[in-house]
């Protein structure tokens, strides 16, 4: 069976365990195979022929999460994420497991219309009280674990959101043009996001188009190892922002694939150059709106804030200051310290899906870690962690985008 | 075979969870951070508590399969190799802060607790763990208790024996007991003092009172450049003669700084010859007042940093601690050495140590504790070059050039497989015996991380990698166990 990852960045690493602490199933499990310097260990095995990729091999690689922690915390500059990257396609090609499974997840997720209306069975679901009858009659228990794990992220959708989409925003005066990539499972799932986002960056000054035949932007495909799927939604949502200026977005994982167009089409000749110019042009939105002087006037909310860093958005883009100087211009909102804040929620895409079991030891360890710092907002830059860190969380503090807090803020309206 | 029956009672002890059988799963657990040296043992348990630690000895013991324990892997002397067909057994599921105790200062942790995690917890209470390996937040306190592990601030605080109270411990036979207590001195033998820093070879650890210390109220530091690696040292000499007792002072080449700019953006100068960090901390009136004698006493330097806040300070460091790995960006592979000196004679083992690296056409980086003249040379080579074996016999000759120098083998990471051939030079055939005499009491079956620290003929007549038959073993007088 081949199996071949580049020598040269197997090589980078000297096993010096530096990246241990930071591996979210490494601190769950403590076994090396299930942390960043055992994977790339198994991966030299396999490349060297010296171990089958099927089974523990492809176990182990399939239980990263893709947060990427390891990386900044690597003293050799290891590029973990390219190694695991190349190795998915690999796996998903040579090693056949939860086929099944995992074809419903991408006919369903990437496609937002689809995905909508999935979604409204979901609500009826939830509204004539068939979640509490498959809880309550314990159905729920003898469903297989995956299918658990997707009914519990089934997050509250307001059926109005369901049937309307995100609209662009007109504003006086000279302004800044962003275009918002509205997403897929985003657009059905947090409609409400995209509303906040859209008006937040018109109160601040910016004229907020929403491109016409966007969709996936192939995040979900390439994480999972769908590396064709992933180019070919990169190819279609690179055209629906030709003549665009900056890109917003509002989801981490979306945002930080958008910001690896130049290397995923890079062998595309029709593309490489197009997707590379886009790719510059992406901004997550607290980074635009980091930049950006606040016109817009912030009433107070005073409110204990936990801000929950995506890993995504931290590890994958760098992006740690911008978010928690925009929450800071709200007037009241005072940011309080979470201990392990660094550790992945364990949603990391359609992993809570792939891996239930992972997944909820670390939902359940943030939102202790969270509760522990006793805040009356939790608020995160991902469209995953909300889904998961609410689903843990429970009835306490509520859970919102950053730009979700601000809105209101900007509106007036306490959450 | 004593090994599968091992397997299936530990898997019914442990649960499958609790045990490694897979091929190439076992090989992740074939080397720690020295990759030269690897073994495939035949089995890993993952013990969750250390009712299950006693469990997995006592079974080991029964049926005479030798076992290592495992921390992190972070070690550099080869310690945690495991052995053909023995047992690694992995402290990593034994991770919990149990109690830290601010009213008597201490901590009672886990073996698999980090270091640096025994700090974290302490800080509410304005308390820190002292000894700071350059691991600090990989490397457990079980494998410091294992190689009485220093670091850069051991200088003025002293070692992880100063700082042990005591250990919970499996002994080989599978018994657990306790070593030193409570009380700061406790009467009879010091069997705690005897058992830190035995590199794993008197049992397991499954439970670690640590002292804590107060935060030191002030902490100012400072990086001085110097034209070579000579006058840097004269500065160290001329500080500690003046009676000030830094928190540290650490020593980096020219070579090993480049390697550092390339990882951590600590604001090194990338074109002086040698480096000092200087750091001084206690009560704020002491600290300015030495603070003034240490900048005099730097006046050859070329130039001064002092660190503007606690995040500059807490970069430079990030930056000297992460030098080993670093220096993964300047070279494909490397050895690091690690030896000690009287800091009298440092400037002339820096000298030597380039002679014999210009001799043998090999790079070699400098980074080390110049308080207490640990040195820690990087020796820089290139598999691909077949320059493996030339850089393996500088790396020796350069430990060997410390007891030479009237020093030591070894300043913190340990003997381990690394070093066991070179125990002669330090130590006479009469105080070998002693120590395996001490270690026979403690392990009469010699089953606790077999063939470490001593020199042994089966070690010490092969190199790592590929079989090749012992001289002795040709001629007939000795035969593979």
């Amino acid at each position: 069976m081949a199996f071949d990852v580049d020598r040269a960045l197997l090589d980078e690493c000297v096993h010096c365990g530096f990246c241990l602490p930071t591996c979210p199933t490494y601190v769950v499990t403590g076994d090396e195979a299930e942390s960043p310097r055992g994977r790339i260990y198994l991966m030299d095995l396999a490349t060297r022929g010296e171990a089958p990729v099927a089974g523990p091999v492809a176990a182990h690689l399939d239980s990263c999460l893709g947060c990427l922690a390891c990386v900044p915390a690597c003293p050799s500059g290891v590029k973990y994420g390219a190694l695991i990257e190349s190795a998915r396609p690999q796996l998903d090609r040579e090693v056949p497991r939860d086929r099944l499974f995992r074809a419903a997840v991408f006919a369903l997720f990437p496609y937002p219309g689809r995905l909508r209306a999935a979604a409204l069975l979901g609500v009826l679901y939830q509204r004539l009280g068939l979640r509490w009858l498959t809880r309550r009659s314990g159905l729920l228990d003898r469903l297989p674990a995956r299918v658990r794990a997707l009914e519990g992220l089934l997050p509250p959708v307001r059926m109005k959101d369901l049937l309307s989409r995100t609209k662009a925003t007109e504003t006086a005066g000279p302004a800044r043009t962003v275009a918002l990539l509205t997403g897929c499972a985003q657009r059905v799932f947090f409609k409400p996001v995209n509303d906040a986002t859209a008006r937040v960056l018109a109160a601040e000054g910016c004229r907020v188009a929403v491109p016409k035949g966007q969709g996936c932007c192939g995040a979900l495909s390439l994480h999972t190892g769908r590396d064709e799927e992933a180019r070919a939604f990169a190819r279609r949502t690179v055209d629906a922002f030709e003549g665009y200026g900056t890109v917003v977005v509002n989801v981490a994982g979306c945002g930080s694939v958008l910001k690896e167009y130049g290397e995923l089409l890079r062998d595309d000749p029709r593309y490489a150059e197009r997707a590379a110019a886009f790719a510059a042009r992406v901004r997550d939105v607290s980074e635009v709106l980091a930049g950006l002087e606040p016109v817009a006037r912030r009433h107070p909310l005073p409110l204990r804030v936990a801000y929950h860093d995506a890993c995504h958005l931290a590890n994958a883009q760098g992006i740690t200051r911008e978010p928690r100087d925009v929450l800071r211009t709200i007037p009241g909102v005072e940011l309080v310290e979470v201990p392990e804040e660094k550790l992945c929620c364990g949603s990391a895409g359609v992993y809570n899906l792939l891996q239930p079991d992972t997944a909820e030891r670390l939902g359940r360890r943030k939102a202790e870690n969270l509760a522990s710092a006793r805040p009356d907002v939790i608020v995160t830059g991902n469209a995953g962690c909300l889904l998961q860190i609410r689903r843990y969380a429970g009835d306490g503090p509520l859970v919102m985008h950053p730009v979700e807090l601000l809105d209101l803020s900007i509106r007036q309206t306490g959450p | 075979m004593s090994l599968t029956d091992l397997r299936d009672e530990l898997a019914a002890r442990l649960g499958r969870d609790g045990i490694v059988t897979d091929p190439a799963h076992l090989r992740t657990y074939e080397c720690d951070a020295l990759t030269g040296y690897r073994v495939v043992p035949g089995l890993v348990a993952l013990p969750r508590d250390a009712g299950e630690v006693a469990v997995a000895v006592a079974a080991c013991a029964r049926y005479r399969v030798p076992f290592v324990a495992r921390g992190a892997g972070t070690g550099l002397s080869g310690g945690a190799l495991p052995v053909a067909d023995g047992v690694v057994i992995s402290l990593q599921r034994l991770r919990r802060v149990v109690e830290v105790d601010p009213v008597d200062r201490r901590a009672t942790v886990e073996p698999g607790v980090t270091n640096l995690d025994i700090s974290r917890a302490a800080a509410k209470y304005g308390l820190y763990y002292s000894p700071d390996p350059s691991s600090q937040q990989v490397c457990t306190i079980g494998g410091n208790v294992a190689e009485n592990s220093g670091g850069a601030h051991c200088l003025k605080y002293g070692f992880t024996a100063n700082h042990i109270l005591a250990v919970d411990v499996v002994l080989p036979d599978g018994t657990a007991t306790r070593l030193g207590g409570d009380a700061p001195h406790q009467a009879g033998f010091d069997l705690l003092g005897a058992f830190v820093g035995t590199e794993g070879t008197l049992g397991i650890v499954t439970g670690v009172v640590v002292r804590l210390l107060h935060t030191p109220a002030t902490v100012r530091t400072l990086v001085a450049n110097f034209d070579s690696t000579k006058d840097a040292g004269d500065a160290v000499t001329a500080v500690i003669a003046a009676g000030i007792v830094p928190a540290a002072i650490e020593m980096m080449d020219n070579l090993a700084i480049q390697a550092v700019n390339a990882a951590v953006d600590a604001g090194f100068d990338p074109d002086t010859a040698a480096a000092l960090i200087v750091e001084l901390d206690g009560p704020a009136d002491e600290v300015e007042a030495r603070f003034a004698d240490l900048t005099r006493l730097c006046a050859k330097a070329t130039g001064v940093t002092i660190a503007r806040d606690a995040e500059h300070r807490a970069k430079i460091w990030q930056g000297r601690k992460a030098a080993f790995a670093a220096v993964g960006r300047l070279s494909p592979n490397y050895f690091v050495q690690d030896g000690v000196v009287p800091r009298t004679r440092l400037g002339e083992a820096l000298t030597r140590i380039a002679e014999m690296g210009d001799e043998a056409g090999i790079r070699v980086a400098n980074v080390f504790h110049a308080g207490d003249g640990n040195l820690h040379p990087l020796v820089l080579y290139s598999e691909e070059r077949g320059e493996h074996e030339r850089a393996e016999a500088l790396s020796t000759a350069i430990a060997e050039l410390c007891v030479e120098l009237g020093g030591s083998l070894s300043g913190e990471h340990g003997i381990g497989t690394d070093k066991a051939c070179s125990m002669p030079l330090m130590f006479s055939e009469d105080d070998l015996a002693t120590m395996r005499r001490l270690r026979a009491a403690f392990d009469p079956e010699g089953l606790c991380n077999p063939g470490k620290v001593f020199p042994t003929p089966r070690l010490c007549g092969e190199r790592p990698g590929p079989y090749r038959p012992h001289p002795l073993e040709s001629a007939g007088v000795i035969e593979r166990l």
